[in-house]
């Protein structure tokens, strides 16, 4: 897009500028570009021209596209987040949830649908897992949401499953010798979440509480939920 | 596609497996790197429609029973740095197994 002729709303765009935007001499735009900045990459246009058919054909509306958008947006990590305080404080659940995992998350009214299966793998003091997709991009989505752009990225898709300690490190965790490490290469069906080690020092914790101290990759396994336990006192 | 079915299944928990070290054309769910590696099967996840039939719109059968095969990483990566325990875990197809000699 030229600079000249963008009408977005600056006011709103988090770029801190609080001026009337008047393009002024010497005015200097941050280096993040708009969305739409580039021209379309092929694979755009082909998703493009495929949606607009279908929904021209009637294969499918536009409010049902819209739908599942909304529904994808709906799944964050926030919600996967307050599955694993629940398996943290109800050890039935937890039972439940290693056990068959859709129906536990139907329990909490999160419904994953038919497309694949998911399985919950516990991390133990003998264990550390750490899950990736070497052939794509597999991911939890329909609870954890879109999985971060680093977890897609040919670096960690083909790094993990070689040195995984090493990866691990680079993400702030270091697994002792006398811990296993187990990677999962979601190859097929199932989909991996993670129910990362309880910290110490939480006794007594509400779930709400525990919910804080869940990482999206806490259940990826490239984190490890830990208390700060300076904040905690202050 | 999912819903697992429960057919009949090849291997049991335990078995030894080599994956098939063999090329195929178009899609399908078998990482190179395990190919020809040897591993256990460590469960049993049931019968799915086949990846390598529905890629090309077909109905996906007969279906293929899935497998988590355990591999050791010492087995993957002659040069592997961590402890002899560590493992990578994969789902494989029936149809790229077979028992070990």
């Amino acid at each position: 897009m030229m600079h000249d002729d963008h009408d977005h709303d600056h006011t709103s765009d988090g770029h801190g500028h609080h001026h009337g935007h008047s393009h002024e001499p010497g005015h200097v735009h941050p280096p993040q570009k708009d969305h739409d900045a580039s021209p379309m990459s092929a694979y755009e246009v082909l998703e493009e021209a495929v949606r607009t058919l279908l929904v021209e054909k009637g294969v499918m509306t536009a409010d049902e596209i819209a739908a599942q958008i909304d529904l994808m947006d709906s799944r964050t990590p926030s919600l996967g987040a307050k599955v694993i305080a629940r398996a943290w404080t109800d050890s039935a659940f937890k039972a439940r949830l290693l056990a068959d995992t859709k129906a536990a998350l139907l329990e909490m009214n999160i419904d994953i649908g038919t497309l694949a299966e998911f399985r919950t793998i516990e991390n133990t003091a003998d264990t550390h897992n750490v899950v990736v997709c070497t052939l794509c991009s597999c991911y939890p989505k329909l609870l954890l949401g879109i999985p971060p752009a680093w977890y897609k990225s040919l670096a960690y898709r083909s790094r993990v499953v070689v040195d995984p300690r090493g990866v691990l490190a680079e993400f702030g965790v270091h697994v002792s010798g006398g811990t296993e490490v187990r990677v999962h290469d979601s190859t097929a069906d199932l989909r991996y979440l993670i129910l990362p080690r309880r910290p110490a020092g939480t006794e007594g914790w509400s779930e709400d509480r525990l919910t804080a101290l869940v990482t999206r990759d806490a259940m990826i396994g490239t984190a490890i939920p830990e208390v700060d336990h300076k904040a905690a006192a202050e | 596609m999912s819903a697992h079915a429960r057919i009949a299944t090849r291997f049991t928990i335990g078995d030894r497996v080599v994956v098939a070290n063999r090329t195929t054309l178009g899609h399908c769910r078998t990482p190179w790197y395990l190919r020809g590696r040897t591993g256990t099967v460590a469960e049993v996840q049931g019968g799915y429609h086949d990846p390598e039939r529905l890629a090309y719109h077909k109905p996906g059968l007969p279906m293929q029973v899935l497998y988590k095969v355990r591999f050791l990483q010492s087995d993957l990566w002659r040069a592997y740095q961590g402890p002899a325990s560590d493992h990578l875990e994969a789902d494989i197809y029936e149809s790229w197994l077979e028992l070990a000699p």
